[in-house]
């Protein structure tokens, strides 16, 4: 049996063309949560479970301190309404402001929330996050967030198996990040649909829980329900001591039970795709989807020499969405937005590797640069290292933890037509402001294109 | 909610691939609290050029969407459906859905209609050409069928359990807490080291 169904089995309460999982924890955010709360009130039912529940403000959280009310009145009452709605039903909430707050898929592992053979849901399609700690978790749309508070069960059909074995190492300046990108690059954004992945082999053992985290939030970019890392000694070092972790006699009891989850040897996947981590380079993405991209010291490709997975006809309208012309180096594409944050690489280790590269540099003049980290307490540790002041030197924002620039509904936007480079992990037309062209990097790469002004690895930043 | 057992109109192909949910709704409109009032989100970005399918006035009244493989890729945002349905929708025929929207559809009373790709190519075909062509989907026996695309009743694929709630009229909910004393028998079985929220609205850090 593979994980995925060791673990399946282990919170089915009743089968059919979907069964139905018990939940072991339901995050929340201010924006997928309304009106599930409403329909809760208008049905007069019970939050069964309001111990299995956690929110946080993320997504609407202005990160540049100025008070909120003067800046977005939508995103405003939708931060007010969820702390009256956590209120109401009793709920576990971290408001802008609290030393808890941040993205939610960055605060609950920093909490040892999260943790193996758990299923966890919250409405959100990079939930998938959670699948680095070897935990089934799932995305949900808000019908469904009602249908978990109501009831602490989700209806779902079991997604097949993709495995994605990643053998050799990854070379010295290339990351988490530029492994799935090129992942998805090989898969694409099609190819995982209906199945969640299970990253396996010893390029993916070697990265630390931040490089897990990355991997699996972008699973969902693959199409895929989600992505999975079996737990082992990384995962265990990560959990151990951390707030909502087991201690003690519990923790011994629990390691026991995690050392179960690993896929056995002579199970079967539905799909096998093998890669070479040795083969992977830095990535920049060129087009309007995660599967559009390309090495980031090469060049734009034409539409007529791709073949599926990213198709022709996609490529073309991607490149005159994005202004660019075939043949194109990436380097020569001038970057007026430098985004680094999200809840794909806004974590402590992401901010390390890019103050490494900023220090004793300035950011191009060309260039507007922003930090957002991903939660209090990795703005707080970053700020003990003195990282903040390493930004702030080199002519980077330092801002507040939330989801800033990755979807943009909080005021942090890209100018229409203007080329970003960001952290996060969606370049579709118009995400991260009307019009605006965004190109997807590791956080290394992010520093390092602030620094010249266009697109560059770190290693060639010299 | 209502029971919806066949789905018969005009279409609005929208024949692209991998079709988002930040281009069916832009992610500004999840800051609504309300659950109705999306229609102006819908396909917001590509609408500003007037000859977007969605534009043309012989399209109004349309109760069908069709697409090109995996639509409702991306973000979660039930909004993209919320979308669809204030707008008019009551169905969408692709090959393939990303898996959460497909999902979301059925809890909105519409429905995804995962059909065989020549037959949606043939849908697409005679729908872009004459806007006019209706479309009978038949929702009790899973068939969709054209006669001027030359589509005879074709199955579609349609999960049972969100068939059995369209055509039934029964909210999820409702058939899930028929099930509450197995959920509860299954909560006793929980391990207990497991970990719990504390139920508390943190203040801001002074």
């Amino acid at each position: 049996m593979t994980l995925m169904e060791k673990i399946w089995n282990q919170h089915v309460i009743d089968r059919g063309d979907a069964d139905l999982l018990y939940i072991d924890l339901h995050l929340m955010h201010e924006v997928t949560s309304p009106q599930a709360f409403e329909g809760m009130r208008r049905s007069g039912r019970k939050l069964r479970r309001p111990d299995l529940t956690i929110a946080t403000a993320d997504h609407d959280v202005p990160t540049s301190g100025v008070a909120l009310a003067l800046t977005d009145v939508l995103g405003a009452r939708q931060l007010q309404l969820q702390i009256a709605n956590c209120r109401e039903f009793g709920i576990e909430l971290h408001p802008m402001g609290s030393a808890g707050q941040g993205i939610v898929h960055v605060i609950a592992p920093e909490m040892g929330l999260t943790q193996p053979g758990m299923a966890i849901v919250c409405g959100d399609s990079h939930t998938a996050t959670h699948g680095a700690f070897g935990a089934l978790a799932f995305g949900i749309g808000t019908s469904q967030v009602e249908h978990v508070l109501a009831t602490q069960t989700l209806r779902i059909a079991k997604p097949r198996t993709l495995a994605v074995t990643v053998e050799g190492q990854l070379r010295p300046g290339t990351t988490a990040k530029d492994l799935v990108l090129a992942i998805i690059g090989a898969v694409g954004v099609n190819g995982g649909t209906d199945t969640l992945i299970e990253y396996r082999g010893e390029c993916i053992r070697a990265l630390s829980m931040a490089g897990r985290m990355t991997v699996c939030n972008m699973a969902i970019e693959a199409g895929a329900r989600s992505g999975l890392v079996a737990p082992d000694d990384t995962t265990l070092r990560y959990l151990e001591g951390r707030q909502r972790a087991p201690k003690g006699h519990q923790w011994a009891r629990a390691v026991e039970h995690w050392q179960t989850l690993r896929t056995d040897q002579n199970a079967v996947f539905d799909v096998e795709v093998v890669l070479d981590g040795g083969s992977v380079r830095p990535q920049a993405t060129w087009g309007t989807n995660p599967s559009q991209t390309v090495h980031i010291d090469g060049r734009v490709p034409d539409p007529a020499t791709l073949n599926e997975p990213v198709g022709r006809e996609a490529a073309r309208r991607a490149q005159e969405y994005m202004g660019l012309e075939p043949g194109t180096a990436m380097s020569d594409i001038p970057i007026s937005t430098v985004f680094i944050g999200s809840c794909t690489n806004g974590r402590l280790e992401d901010l390390r590797a890019a103050a490494e590269v900023v220090r004793g540099r300035r950011v191009a003049s060309t260039v507007r640069a922003l930090v957002v980290p991903g939660s209090a307490r990795v703005k707080q540790q970053a700020e003990q290292e003195g990282l903040d002041k390493d930004f702030l030197a080199a002519g980077f924002e330092w801002r507040l933890p939330g989801c800033s620039m990755c979807v943009g509904i909080n005021g942090d936007v890209v100018a229409p037509g203007t080329h970003s480079a960001s952290t996060s992990n969606r370049n579709f037309e118009g995400r991260q402001g009307v019009d605006a062209r965004t190109h997807l990097v590791s956080p290394e790469s992010a520093a390092a294109t602030a620094i010249a002004g266009h697109l560059v690895s770190a290693a060639s930043l010299d | 909610m209502q029971a919806i057992r066949r789905v018969i109109g005009r279409a609005v192909p929208v024949g692209r691939t991998n079709i988002d949910t930040d281009q069916i709704i832009p992610a500004a409109w999840t800051k609504k609290i309300a659950r109705t009032g999306f229609a102006d989100g819908l396909f917001q970005n590509w609408r500003r050029d007037p000859a977007f399918v969605l534009n043309e006035p012989e399209r109004r009244g349309a109760k069908i969407l069709i697409s090109g493989p995996n639509f409702g890729c991306g973000s979660s945002r039930e909004h993209a459906v919320w979308a669809l349905r204030d707008y008019g929708f009551q169905a969408v025929i692709a090959a393939s859905f990303a898996g959460i929207y497909r999902t979301n559809l059925p809890h909105n009373g519409l429905v995804p209609v995962v059909a065989p790709a020549a037959a949606v190519d043939a849908l697409l075909a005679v729908t872009t050409a004459d806007t006019t062509v209706e479309i009978i989907i038949d929702v009790v026996r899973r068939v969709v069928s054209c006669e001027q695309a030359g589509v005879a009743e074709t199955h579609f694929f349609l999960d049972d359990d969100a068939h059995y709630r369209l055509i039934n009229g029964l909210d999820a909910i409702d058939m899930t807490l028929q099930l509450d004393a197995r959920i509860s028998e299954y909560e006793l079985r929980r391990p207990n080291w497991l970990p719990n929220c504390d139920g508390t609205v943190h203040t801001s850090a002074p």
